[in-house]
């Protein structure tokens, strides 16, 4: 698929691969439509020219209604089922069913206009959020409880950075209003959507960067709320987290919790 | 066997009362057409700012300057608002009704002349309050057509979602209180105002369509009308039917709140899909009308297409789901609206194959109309093919929000629903003007503006592909794939303006044939149907579209209408 | 542009010629779905006086399907609403769905209302009963209207004695500091009640306008649409408000 950008993802290539028959199918059948309706009016013109009186219509035999209505639109209904049948799996992997155990768990936060990720840490809790300690300039673009045990390993990144083959579960939240959270390369888009909490699975295939787009009109800076996903290897992934770990912790062990400056509104 | 008619009108109510403060339905559909077209202009001003700004975001636009993201964003809100309410709702749900609808009935009025001259007042009104949206402090909205919240319900959450935002909420208030009069009117006359030996199995099909989209517009509507009065609500009143408990906006954390957005979702797209199927059954209606007349062939399977017509209305109240695929909705959800959503491609497919069918059979004439219609036929399978597609779940994952569906909608509702009412207006414009639209002007018009449309439109599928989302302002940030998109985008750009310029030529048309188009005379067409019928006070005497030599003694079609015969003077018909 | 309408020029000031000649008694049957033969029936096919009644009612009808959508969107809203509790951002979960003590009021005005319904459908009756309408047709008095006012009058008088009722019981909620915006099921109650109140406000207006019109209309036919109109819309807003108040007392 020449079109698409390069996939990533293990299920992506399903993805292409169901994509690229149901392009195939419906642009045969335009094509074919397409000529017909120029057939007929080739004809109809022929016709016009070469017998100008007319003929009685003659009423349609009962074989002829079967073969020019009742195929076609069983043979139509017949694809469309089909199309149907063989997505239907993809979704039910993707969304109908539980994550893997061992998979990778990253927090995706949409706020006007940025996503943030955060990685729960060593103790593999998230920390609890304050909205009313949300202050982006201060560091603290989540609102993270400074004194909450869990927080203070929970690292918050503006790019997304995952580890080659293992299964990633994402939890989608909103700080505000509803983003889009799409990953082209990744075959994936959810909602972000204030209030509610969405969760994505996929495994990350092939190293690289990926952009990460907001599909969902979310004010004026709508168009620049990009982000990047960036897929190494398991090594590389684990080196990363330390290191952020080792920052977290010293941040979080040196400004003691002092109360944010922003102003509330109830 | 003609009976006397005109009378002079009424005299004395000057032209005021005349044209403008009528309550005769003809008389109104030229003032919703009118609307119509002041809104398709203004619509259409808007797209060309879109598609200029796409390609040269940094050139300046004469009495304004560079668009600014958020100016982008409130052009395309309009944009939507305008085309899909005031263009394609207004024209084949309004105007057209109140053009032929009674005649086509065999009556000569409406059930209810003021509730539907004031439905049509409302809706000016409606118009007016939208386009002020521009003139608000801080603008029109930029929450796209659908307005999702918390972006519309919460003032801080951009430029122009204050003022510019009630605007709109009020505009669609009142739209909605007209659209649901409006159609109330339709349903009471088409159901008891049929005229004498008018059954149910001879309305013509474009009546048929009227009966299912004014049921769904008295639905939908109302739907419409709750979910904007609700959202009112949580802006001025406190409370907080969509607005999620805490929220952070420009860093100001709010708490209260509790509420769901997806409720909107669900209640917005159970007014909007109907709505698209609203703006499009008239159109099909037509067009099988219209392939009978210029084949000069009955309606293949009438019956067939009148339940098509209804099952597509009532599945369409059933699938609104397939625009919250990805949206968080409970994923089981997806797979049975994907379902539906297949279920409903089914009738549509049924209509298409027919059409495809009645064009084989008949000795096609290739008048204006009937390119339109062909036009019709062909967008609305190029758009309506990729529905199926969108409709997997798993397909729309990566689609959903993209170019992609923005050519899905072109194609099927702003393409195939705009031709649809090129065929009406040049089919039914002698009905205006008592002369036919110079044929010409109307060739012309129609082979620039396929080309232009499917230029314009077709490309927008692998912009689609590629990733490009709705609503960007420009294809910036650290997406390398999009630069490469750049040339198409150029190449949508131009063909948009061709297709933009092709319609003055249809304006041109319009004005000029007014006064030098040939003169029609009494059944141009040579239809069937009643508003065709020459007389007052038809007795309808058997189904419509009986077209084909054997069908009348020296015609070959039969018209649907027998008038009566003459009465002695001063005797009622009674 | 001249808009000349080549067709139908005649009828832009006809008046609907009314009864047929036919007294607007209930057992005639109606025209019919065409295909009857006779060119006579049709003047009257299209404006007896039952087909005029069913055209009015056919309008109300379909206004009153808008209006059922409306209230049972917001009724979708309040069942979605309690389920919609959410998780915070501290990963708890929240709801802040208080369910509201319903007003004992509420049952005396739902009791009155229902006799409303009662009162406007005698009254309603007795327009159509059929020896009194003959006799108003041939113009030997009023008896139908006579006999129908006292019964619109209570009407009226209930439909205001249930609009009372609702205000008091707001007085009452906003007395415990329960106001529109309070709490989310707050709003619901508000805004439903609310609603519906308002429509009720609308059907005081219709009533007293259909009490006037029974003795002011020339036409018995246009009597009777007066005041069959609002006893649908009447009824209806009873069968509104029986939903929308089982709802409340029970699923909180
Ligand atoms: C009927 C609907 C309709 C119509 C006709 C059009 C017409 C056009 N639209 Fe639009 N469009 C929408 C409905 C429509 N659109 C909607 C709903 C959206 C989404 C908005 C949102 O996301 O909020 C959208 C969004 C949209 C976008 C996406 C913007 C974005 O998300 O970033 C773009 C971009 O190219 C675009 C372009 C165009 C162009 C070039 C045309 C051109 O085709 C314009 C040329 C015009 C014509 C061919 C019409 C001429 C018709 C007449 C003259 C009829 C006259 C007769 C009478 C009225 C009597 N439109
Ligand atoms: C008039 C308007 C109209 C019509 C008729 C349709 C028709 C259909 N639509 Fe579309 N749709 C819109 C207007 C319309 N749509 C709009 C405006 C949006 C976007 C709103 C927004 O987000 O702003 C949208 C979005 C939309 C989505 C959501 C996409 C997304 O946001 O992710 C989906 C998903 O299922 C969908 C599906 C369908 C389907 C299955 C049909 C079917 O009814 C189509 C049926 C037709 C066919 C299937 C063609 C049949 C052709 C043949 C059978 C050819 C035969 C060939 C031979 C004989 C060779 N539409
Ligand atoms: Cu965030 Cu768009
Ligand atoms: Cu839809």
């Amino acid at each position: 698929m020449k079109w698409l950008p390069p996939n990533g993802a293990l299920h992506g290539i399903r993805f292409d691969h169901l994509l690229r028959w149901n392009l195939d199918a419906i642009f045969w059948l335009f094509v074919v439509s397409q000529i017909l309706i120029v057939l007929a009016m080739l004809l109809a013109a022929r016709r016009r020219r070469s017998s100008p009186a007319a003929r009685p219509p003659q009423p349609q035999s009962f074989p002829a209604f079967l073969l020019t209505s009742v195929l076609p639109l069983l043979a139509i209904t017949a694809l469309y089922i089909a199309m149907l049948v063989t997505s239907h799996h993809l979704w039910a992997v993707s969304r109908e069913q539980a994550g893997a155990r061992n998979a990778v768990r990253v927090e995706v936060t949409g706020v006007q206009f940025a996503w943030y990720f955060r990685y729960p840490g060593d103790d593999r809790v998230y920390g609890k959020l304050v909205p009313k300690l949300v202050n982006a300039p201060a560091g603290n673009p989540l609102g993270l409880d400074p004194n909450d045990p869990h927080s203070r390993d929970d690292i918050v990144s503006p790019i997304l950075i995952l580890p080659a083959g293992r299964p990633v579960d994402l939890r989608l939240r909103s700080q505000d209003v509803i983003h889009g959270f799409f990953i082209p390369g990744m075959r994936l888009k959810q909602d972000a959507i204030p209030g509610m909490i969405g969760h994505l699975q996929f495994t990350p295939e092939v190293p690289g960067v990926y952009p990460i787009l907001c599909t969902q009109v979310c004010g004026l800076g709508h168009g620049r709320m990009q982000a990047e996903l960036r897929v190494v290897t398991e090594s590389r992934f684990r080196s990363w987290l330390a290191s952020r770990e080792r920052m977290a912790l010293a941040t979080a062990a040196d400004d003691e919790p002092s109360p944010a400056p922003v102003e509330s509104r109830p | 066997m003609n009976a006397p008619r005109a009378q002079p009108a009424a005299p004395s109510r000057g032209f005021l009362g005349r044209r403008i403060f009528t309550t005769d339905h003809r008389a109104l559909a030229i003032l919703y057409l009118l609307l119509g077209l002041a809104a398709v202009i203004v619509g259409t001003l808007l797209s060309l700012v879109i598609r200029i700004h796409r390609v040269w975001p940094t050139v300046p636009f004469p009495l304004y300057g560079i668009l600014r993201p958020e100016d982008y964003l409130a052009v395309v809100t309009m944009h939507g608002t305008l085309m899909v309410f005031f263009v394609l709702t207004v024209v084949p749900q309004s105007a057209f009704p109140n053009l032929v609808l009674p005649a086509q009935i065999g009556t000569d009025r409406m059930a209810f002349p003021r509730l539907n001259a004031a439905a049509f007042w409302l809706t000016l009104a409606s118009f007016c309050v939208l386009v002020a949206a521009f003139f608000v402090p801080q603008g029109a909205p930029i929450s796209g057509w659908t307005s999702y919240p918390p972006l519309s319900a919460i003032a801080a959450t951009g430029p122009g979602q204050g003022a510019g935002m009630d605007c709109w909420l009020f505009a669609i208030g009142l739209f909605c209180i007209a659209a649901v009069a409006s159609s109330a009117n339709f349903l009471a006359t088409i159901l008891a105002r049929r005229g004498p030996g008018m059954s149910f199995g001879r309305l013509p099909l474009t009546v048929w369509s009227w009966l299912t989209s004014s049921a769904l517009t008295v639905i939908a509507f109302s739907t419409l009308f709750a979910a904007a009065a609700m959202l009112f609500a949580d802006r001025h009143c406190g409370t907080s039917f969509f607005i999620p408990a805490s929220e952070v906006i420009s860093g100001i954390a709010r708490t209260g709140g509790g509420g769901s957005p997806l409720l909107w979702l669900h209640l917005f797209w159970f007014f909007g899909h109907p709505e698209v199927y609203i703006s499009i059954l008239p159109g099909m209606g037509l067009a099988s009308a219209l392939l009978a007349n210029f084949t000069r062939r009955p309606v293949l399977g009438y019956r067939v297409m009148v339940v098509a017509t209804l099952t597509i209305g009532f599945l369409g109240l059933g699938v609104w789901g397939h625009h919250m695929f990805v949206s968080g909705m409970n994923p089981y959800a997806g797979t049975a609206f994907g379902l539906t959503t297949i279920a409903i491609a089914v009738p549509s497919s049924a209509e298409v194959l027919t059409w495809l069918a009645m064009l084989f059979r008949g000795r096609m004439r290739f008048t204006t109309p009937m390119l339109f219609t062909l036009g019709f036929i062909s967008f609305f399978i190029a758009g309506g093919l990729t529905g199926p597609i969108l409709a997997q779940p798993a397909l729309d994952a990566y689609l959903h929000n993209t170019f992609f569906v923005v050519a899905h909608f072109h194609l099927v509702m702003a393409m195939a629903g705009v031709f649809s009412l090129f065929a009406g207006i040049y089919y039914w414009y002698p009905l205006l003007t008592g002369r036919l639209m110079n044929e010409m002007l109307g060739k012309a018009h129609f082979w620039v503006s396929l080309i232009g449309a499917y230029g314009t439109f077709f490309p927008m599928h692998f912009a689609g592909l590629a990733g490009e989302p709705r609503h960007y302002a420009q294809l910036a940030g650290p997406v390398e794939s999009f630069p490469s998109l750049i040339p198409v985008e150029r190449g949508i750009t131009f063909a948009a303006l061709t297709l933009a310029a092709a319609q003055l030529i249809f304006l041109f048309n319009v004005f000029s044939s007014a006064r030098k188009g040939v003169r029609a005379g009494e059944n141009p067409w040579r239809a069937t149907t009643h508003e065709w019928c020459p007389g007052t006070h038809p007795r309808t005497r058997g189904e419509p579209y009986l077209y084909g030599p054997n069908s009348g003694d020296t015609e070959d079609f039969l018209p649907q209408w027998e008038l009566a015969p003459p009465y002695p003077s001063g005797l009622k018909p009674e | 542009m001249p808009a000349t309408f080549t067709r139908h020029q005649a009828e832009v000031e006809k008046r609907d010629t009314g009864y047929g000649g036919k007294p607007p008694v209930d057992r005639r049957p109606t025209g019919g779905g065409g295909g009857d033969d006779n060119w006579d029936s049709h003047s009257s096919r299209n404006s007896g006086p039952r087909e005029l009644l069913m055209r009015y009612r056919l309008a109300v009808l379909s206004g009153l399907a808008g209006d059922f959508v409306f209230f049972a969107v917001l009724v979708s809203a309040f069942f979605v609403r309690p389920t919609a509790g959410h998780i915070d951002a501290g990963a708890n979960f929240v709801s802040d769905w208080h369910p509201l003590a319903i007003p004992p009021i509420l049952w005396i005005n739902t009791a009155i209302l229902l006799l409303s319904s009662l009162t406007i459908e005698v009254a309603r009756r007795q327009l159509f009963h059929e020896i009194d309408v003959m006799e108003e047709w041939l113009g030997l008095g009023r008896p139908a209207v006579k006999r129908a006012a006292p019964w619109l009058l209570a009407t009226i008088l209930l439909g205001g004695l249930f609009l009372t009722g609702q205000w008091i019981a707001w007085q009452q909620l906003s007395a415990q500091g329960l106001y529109f915006a309070t709490n989310p099921n707050s709003h619901f109650f508000f805004l439903v009640t609310g609603a519906h109140a308002f429509h009720l406000f609308l059907g005081l207006f219709a009533l007293v306008f259909a009490f006037v019109a029974v003795f002011r209309f020339k036409r018995v036919e246009m009597r009777q649409i007066a005041l069959d109109c609002t006893s649908w819309y009447w009824h209806a807003m009873t069968v509104f408000w029986i939903f929308l108040f089982i709802l409340l007392v029970c699923y909180q």
